[in-house]
């Protein structure tokens, strides 16, 4: 169901926009269709449920498959990357709540200590979106970057909280080759989860800062156009 | 509006780090049988069937990629199973002499096996989850309660040792591994026959640590690590004698008592199918397993049925 367009084609809404040419109102009526009917769900409940299923779905893949396939000896955890990309992408209150769900479950599901990973992964979802927020990064690398930064925030962070809590365990200096290897494999896998992540919610998304400039600087001002 | 929007961002985060430490702190506080224990079984009690689906379906992807990496150790492995080879069946030659000869003498002085393994009442389980986290080495297997399984009860499979029942519920159970931390048992050389307690290099999934050796202790490479059949301290299992935990690498640490690396047997990173060892009712194990719950923890821990991996011992045995 697409929305009616202006009478005529034309846009009278920002400055420096222009009149829009029959293909642009074309685009224009696709993109108000990927936003959804006016009478279904709201895009906030439908970004909430992608990022539920995303999250869901994180932790079963995590808990029943990825830890158990050792890459260079060290187990691989994509929590921290999924959490650290929604929150990238969604925001930093919406990173913070998906970040302290998603440790919720990982800690329910593995009965570890409850809150622990919670703690650890609101950090992450609420650090990635202040990133973005503050900074807006929009080289190639950012999701390598954010990921190594994710999971080494995740596996020092555990093993920091593991102290604290009163651990006396023997301690190795294979602790910080695990970390450092830990890092380094989450981010080679940091590029593959960051384009799914990406993939599985950016249909549902506000408009991407990064082609909106793109588009402003194009057409000499900020484009009508929420999506191409 | 932008103020509102700062404030209301400040208050989710502050808001969502509060209630972890609330959680944090009250689970780290209550009792196994705790409110916030019984959450998370019940939990894994709701998710068990699911992620028993997901494990089925995806163990074909998950034996792809594990074959790959076996197929890139597969030549310095086989080089190295073949000189293990040749250096076993001297020792196999050696063990045969003296088996028979403790046979004689055991048939003299009427030494009681009562806690060798087939003692045991064996209940094949699978692995469904696994945890990623490098301090907390747990597995989640199907099989719980209604098959007999206990807290404490060891777990095997067929290279050796893997860990030890920590939590179960009616459709699973938590066994903790033998690199988690918080792991320790009593253990001997195979062939010294030195005691000393077992325990994990945290960080360190593949090496373990043979302590509390008496001093000068000789150290030779490649000599197994077996269950001790005894207790130590409270917490530890009463693991049957006998069952391979390990290979000795290398010397460790001397001081009042000598300590020895011990690489485990057992892969924990590609666990499948384990074996958990139940003691059966009225049997001698489930007799001295309460027997030593009684002297560990004569007060408290009761009857509950799961308790932490400090108070196990008389758990399990309030339970027989």
């Amino acid at each position: 169901m697409s929305r009616p367009g202006p009478p005529g084609g034309g846009v009278s809404g920002r400055a420096g926009a222009g009149i829009l040419t029959g293909s642009a109102v074309s685009l224009r009526r696709r993109a108000g269709e990927r936003r959804g009917p006016p009478g279904g769900f709201g895009p906030e409940i439908a970004i909430a449920a992608r990022i539920g299923l995303l999250a869901v779905a994180t932790v079963f893949l995590q808990t029943s498959v990825v830890a158990e396939l050792p890459v260079f000896g060290v187990r691989v955890d994509l929590t921290p990357l999924v959490v650290a990309f929604v929150g990238f992408l969604s925001g930093s209150t919406v990173g913070a709540i998906t970040g302290f769900a998603v440790g919720l479950m990982v800690d329910l599901t593995l009965l570890q200590t409850l809150g622990l990973t919670s703690l650890i992964f609101t950090f992450i979802g609420y650090g990635a979106g202040r990133l973005r927020e503050m900074r807006d990064p929009q080289a190639t690398l950012m999701p390598l970057a954010l990921g190594a930064v994710a999971a080494l925030i995740s596996l020092t962070g555990y093993s920091v909280m593991e102290f604290m809590l009163g651990n006396d365990a023997p301690v190795s200096i294979e602790l910080v080759r695990q970390i450092v290897l830990g890092t380094v494999v989450d981010t080679l896998l940091a590029a593959p989860v960051w384009a799914l992540t990406r993939r599985a919610l950016q249909p549902r998304l506000p408009d991407d800062p990064r082609r909106r400039r793109r588009r402003a600087y194009t057409t000499g001002g900020l484009s009508p156009l929420p999506r191409p | 509006m932008y103020k509102k929007t700062i404030r209301r961002r400040r208050a989710v985060l502050a808001a969502l780090v509060a209630l972890s430490l609330i959680l944090l702190t009250a689970y780290f506080r209550e009792a196994p049988g705790g409110p916030l224990h019984s959450i998370q079984r019940g939990f894994s009690t709701v998710v068990s069937p699911v992620e028993d689906g997901a494990n089925s379906v995806f163990r074909p992807v998950r034996n792809f990629f594990g074959s790959i990496g076996g197929a890139l150790d597969a030549k310095s492995q086989s080089n190295r199973l073949r000189k293990q080879l040749a250096t076993v069946r001297h020792q196999l030659i050696r063990y045969e002499a003296e088996a028979r000869g403790y046979r004689e003498l055991s048939a003299l002085v009427h030494i009681d096996t009562r806690l060798s393994i087939s003692a045991y009442q064996p209940v094949n389980a699978t692995v469904v989850a696994q945890s990623p986290s490098l301090w907390e080495s747990t597995v989640i297997v199907d099989q719980g309660t209604p098959s007999g399984i206990a807290v404490n009860d060891p777990v095997i499979d067929g290279e050796g040792l893997v860990g030890k029942i920590a939590q179960t519920w009616s459709d699973g159970a938590e066994v903790m591994l033998i690199n988690d931390h918080e792991f320790g048992a009593t253990a001997r050389l195979a062939a010294g026959g030195a005691f000393g307690t077992v325990q994990p290099k945290v960080g360190d999934p593949d090496e373990m640590v043979l302590q509390y050796l008496p001093q000068n202790t000789p150290v030779n490479p490649g000599e197994y690590v077996e269950t001790a059949g005894t207790v130590s301290r409270e917490g530890q299992s009463l693991f049957p004698a006998g069952i391979p935990v390990g290979r000795v690498t290398s010397g460790g640490a001397h001081s009042q008592y000598e300590s020895i690396n011990v690489e485990p047997l057992v892969n924990l990173h590609n666990l499948g199918t384990v074996q958990v060892l139940t003691a059966v009712h009225g049997s001698a194990p489930e007799r001295i397993t309460h027997l030593l719950s009684s002297l560990a923890s004569p007060v408290g821990s009761g009857n509950s049925s799961v308790a932490s991996a400090g108070g196990q011992l008389a758990t399990a045995g309030g339970e027989g």
